[in-house]
């Protein structure tokens, strides 16, 4: 089911690929081949850091159809460093260590399943950011 | 352009209507109009509703409740803008006859939310956000919203319990209206012990999962006389539909309901009015914040503010600016895509002095608005009372 309405999105789940705009200088994700701050064409494809912070989140108890095996989840708004803001889950995080402005990168992770012979689809959630630690 | 008048009005009670299908509930709403403003018949039926297809099985639905109301031969389409189709298929009755291409319209809400199982239901709801970016990643409609819920605590300093004066306003209103599904008051230690759904968002915040249908009879205004036995004509000064993204991450300020504001800001122009003016306000409640964010984007008060129009009183029946007056969606029910007509059937009746003990004593200017998303399209009315 919805083989080609997931195929079609692969760069943005995988590799979280946006789009530059050359009139503003302006990175938009996701793509949508015109620039939201000043509505030129914006086409040429770029890879974002996948580096943000937690601009607001929830948790989700009643998980919808495909989600129900992690359920309770965390879900959050996410700003990317690059600027645009991106809705995904949060992985790997203790649920009393989730606060606003937690610095977070991008992993790709199990996203759903349909069913136990469906499509299991997979994109990019967020885990508190570990390479800071490192640097 | 014609000036256009409101002469019927029509509801059914909202509930789990299980002995009710989706053609009944059209069927009963048009009905209750049409005798409301003393017509046989019109020239066109457009029918709000957003999961007819989904949940009931059933698309074509305009055709299907012209049909069944008598009325085979008319005009009939169905509108869908989602939780805002109701209000989507005012703004096309209205134009219609604004225009002149129709005399009598007839518009109506519809949905049939409680036949299926509630996880169908949620995620019919979700059609209404972005699929590939929102709810690919397990988004809900209560998730999106309880994220803006908890960032505007975080960015104004409030606590969930300052939130508590909206839900318990809309279930007081409810009391004295017998359509509405929740007629029983809550308190505020209910309102901090209820259920949490996710997080700041609690059972008490959201609006119910439901079945219902209203209907409203539009004219020209200088033919209203001929219609019904009304004291007082009910015009449309105003009708205007504005959009933003429909994903809440593509805002540039998502605290801010931008089409809220673009939508009222015209309604005013196109009325020659402003907020201060404004007697009563059906606003979209489906969840605690977004009453508090329209009230910002309309102009009734500051950014960071509008909670404080809970917390003195001011959303009350006696205040001043009285909110969700017959029970809001919170507690009146919001059967989605009949929600639009509900707000307008209920200020239609403040306006005309028929709202019961719920009855403000100086209505006259009355505004509507219906959210469809988490603020992606906003169809503000704003309606007067004329002797």
């Amino acid at each position: 089911m919805h083989i080609a309405r997931n195929w079609r999105v692969k760069h943005q789940r995988y590799s979280l690929t946006g789009e530059i705009c050359h009139h503003c200088g302006a990175k938009v994700f996701p793509p949508r081949d015109v620039c939201p701050e000043c509505t030129q064409p914006a086409y040429e494809p770029v890879r974002l850091s996948g580096l943000g912070e937690v601009y607001s989140f929830t948790t989700v108890y009643e998980a919808p159809t495909g989600f129900e095996a992690q359920a309770p989840y965390h879900l959050a708004l996410i700003k990317l460093v690059e600027g645009p803001m991106l809705t995904a889950q949060l992985t790997d995080v203790d649920p009393n260590e989730v606060r606003i402005g937690m610095p977070v990168e991008m992993v790709t992770r199990k996203l759903s399943q349909e069913g136990d012979e469906g499509l299991i689809q997979y994109g990019y959630k967020f885990r508190p950011r570990i390479q800071a630690k490192a640097a | 352009m014609r000036n256009v008048a409101i002469v019927g009005i029509g509801q059914t009670p909202v509930g789990e209507l299980w002995e009710k299908s989706i053609r009944h509930l059209g069927h009963d709403a048009v009905v209750a109009a049409m005798h409301d403003a003393g017509i046989e018949t019109a020239d066109a039926l457009y029918v709000g509703n957003m999961l007819s297809g989904e949940l009931a099985g059933q698309e074509h639905l305009a055709t299907l409740i012209a049909d069944f109301v008598g009325l085979r031969g008319i005009e009939a389409a169905k509108v869908e803008a989602a939780c805002a189709s109701g209000a989507a298929a005012l703004r096309v009755g209205v134009m219609a006859v604004a225009s002149g291409q129709a005399d009598v319209v007839i518009v109506a809400g519809v949905e049939k939310m409680t036949d299926t199982p509630i996880d169908e239901t949620t995620a019919g709801l979700a059609l209404a956000a972005d699929q590939e970016y929102e709810v690919a990643e397990g988004a809900t409609f209560v998730a999106l919203n309880a994220m803006l819920m908890q960032r505007y605590m975080h960015e104004y300093g409030v606590s969930h319990r300052d939130f508590a004066p909206f839900p318990i306003n809309a279930h007081a209103n409810a009391r004295n209206n017998p359509f509405a599904m929740f007629r029983s008051p809550i308190t505020l230690d209910k309102y901090e012990k209820a259920t949490v759904i996710a997080p700041p968002i609690n059972i008490l915040d959201s609006s119910p999962v439901c079945d219902g249908a209203a209907a409203v009879v539009l004219v020209p205004l200088e033919r209203a006389r001929e219609f019904g036995r009304h004291k007082r004509i009910v015009r449309v000064a105003a009708s205007v539909t504005a959009t933003d993204t429909i994903a809440i991450h593509d805002r540039r300020d998502p605290l801010f309901l931008e089409a809220a504001y673009l939508s009222s800001q015209r309604a005013y122009a196109q009325a020659g009015l402003g907020p201060e003016d404004i007697d009563l306000f059906e606003l979209h409640d489906a969840f605690s914040i977004m009453s508090v964010l329209s009230l910002e984007a309309c102009g009734f008060a500051p950014r960071g503010r509008g909670i404080e129009l809970g917390q003195s009183g001011a959303i009350t029946l006696g205040g001043k600016i009285p909110i969700t007056t017959m029970g809001g969606l919170k507690a009146r029910g919001h059967p989605v895509g009949a929600t639009g007509i509900y707000q307008v059937v209920e200020a239609v009746q403040q306006l005309r002095g028929e709202a019961g003990a719920n009855q403000l004593p100086h209505a006259h200017v009355a505004m509507t608005q219906n959210i469809g998303g988490s603020g992606a399209t906003i169809i503000t009315h704003i309606l007067v009372g004329e002797e």
